[in-house]
């Protein structure tokens, strides 16, 4: 029987390690949340501003290219950006379009 | 006859071949230069351009106009360009005894130029290049781009190439202007129908708010040898932001003549009825004079009408899809000569082929 109750008490010792653990665990875990909470609002803040700043990009290439390009011709479809980035130079040569201009509307045909 | 053949869409550039000094420059300026862009970032060289035919029925008498204009692009490193646009044109007509169709192909350089982007407001330009007088020679020429497929009477005003050396850029002067501005020298000026060994100077500098939409705009041209004859002209245009509405006008005057026209184009975006054909239909309208000048159209080394001139047309293009449009117009034209119609319809489409890899888009 002594050795049930010592097996008793071993058992019960371990449960309240393992419960203790458990809590450190999970208190750690919690505390772990909060810091990747964090971590991941900085990503998304990050995220949030850099789509406003594409969106912003984006609006602001659209407006440029019609202001600039749809001077002459109609908006053709999107090409691959390697591709783009030759007819904008040569857009940029022929229409004299300013160096802000070519860049946001180089980023408005390749998005 | 000729005279109708004159100013019809037939009144193009004539060929010369480029001097040796500018095929050499466009080689050593491709050897030059130095690719300073990564690999998978930097730009391809393409091969662009246009191709048409059209029906051009000129007091009864039809030109079939067919034509190919590829353009090629060869980006060099970060700040270099060298371009060029070949005119592949022939113009078939019935012989006046009757019989097959038949006539002549052309073949011309139109430009073939190296470009270097100095810095954000000088792009320093060499070799044969459109002149820039006015804005239909260097924006609104090519078949894809123009809303009516005839030459404005005045466009022989002011050369069509010129052979030299060109300084020009664009920049912002506020949040509500920007300007553009070209100079050059040349040494050559290639007309709409012949070749001219003249040295000229001569430069053109526009503004464009952004918030109207508005560009104004003049250019002037001074040959520097002979009777140093001078030539000056205005341009401008308006997008309205309320309606897809393009007005353009441009004026010009010379000793040989002076002229106007203006030119409107309404999308029927806004149509209530058969949406998606509307908002690919635009129709057109443009009215404009021609008089001649001090001298006369024998000497003119250009294109330009015999007499004053009046014209009023009207056209319709539907725009297929992307780079593709049939076209159709209708213009009278009114002078001492003789009045008559001018009917016009075809096809034109652009064309944009890469030289190498470009991933996906």
């Amino acid at each position: 029987m002594t050795m049930n109750n010592r097996s008793q008490s071993a058992i019960a010792l371990l449960f309240c390690i393992l419960a203790f653990g458990s809590y450190l665990f999970a208190g750690g875990s919690s505390t772990g949340t909060d810091a990747s909470g964090k971590d991941s609002a900085r990503e998304a803040t990050a995220a949030v501003e850099h789509v406003t700043d594409a969106d912003s990009m984006r609006l602001q290439g659209e407006q440029r290219f019609r202001a600039n390009c749809g001077r002459c011709h109609a908006a053709p479809q999107k090409f691959p950006p390697r591709m783009m980035k030759t007819v904008l130079r040569h857009m940029r040569v022929r229409a004299t379009i300013t160096d802000d201009d070519m860049r946001l509307v180089l980023f408005y045909m390749t998005q | 006859m000729l005279y109708l053949c004159r100013n019809t869409a037939s009144r193009r550039r004539q060929g010369t071949a480029l001097p040796g000094p500018v095929i050499l420059a466009l080689l050593l300026a491709s050897i030059c230069a130095v690719a300073q862009t990564p690999d998978n970032e930097r730009p391809v060289p393409i091969l662009s351009g246009s191709a048409g035919a059209f029906s051009f029925v000129t007091g009864g008498h039809n030109l079939i106009d067919t034509q190919i204009n590829p353009v090629l692009l060869v980006p060099l490193g970060d700040r270099w360009l060298v371009e060029a646009r070949t005119e592949f044109e022939g113009k078939f007509q019935r012989p006046p005894d009757g019989g097959p169709y038949g006539g002549p192909v052309a073949k011309h350089i139109d430009y073939a130029q190296v470009d270097y982007i100095a810095s954000p407001y000088v792009t320093i330009t060499a070799g044969r290049f459109l002149t820039p007088f006015g804005i239909f020679n260097e924006r609104l020429y090519p078949i894809w781009i123009r809303a009516l497929q005839p030459d404005p009477l005045i466009l022989g005003i002011g050369t069509a190439s010129s052979d030299g050396a060109m300084l020009r850029g664009g920049f912002s002067v506020n949040r509500a202007a920007n300007m553009n501005y070209a100079v050059y020298v040349s040494a050559t000026s290639i007309g709409i129908s012949s070749v001219d060994s003249e040295r000229h100077v001569g430069g053109r500098m526009g503004f464009f708010f952004p918030g109207p939409r508005l560009e104004v705009g003049g250019s002037w041209q001074k040959a520097l040898q002979a009777d140093r004859k001078s030539a000056f002209g205005f341009h401008m245009g308006w997008q309205p932001t309320k309606a897809p509405l393009n007005l353009r006008a441009e004026f010009a005057r010379s000793d040989y003549g002076s002229g106007y026209w203006v030119e409107g184009a309404y999308r029927l975006r806004q149509a209530s009825f058969w949406r998606k054909a509307m908002s690919r239909t635009e129709v057109v309208a443009r009215g404009q004079q021609f008089f001649t000048g001090a001298v006369g159209w024998q000497a003119s080394p250009w294109a330009l009408p015999w007499a004053n001139t009046r014209e009023a047309d009207f056209g319709v293009n539907y725009f297929v899809r992307d780079g593709l449009k049939v076209v159709g117009s209708y213009g009278r034209q009114f002078s001492p000569l003789g009045n008559f119609n001018q009917w016009n319809y075809g096809i034109a489409y652009r064309f944009l082929i890469p030289l190498g890899r470009v991933g996906a888009p």
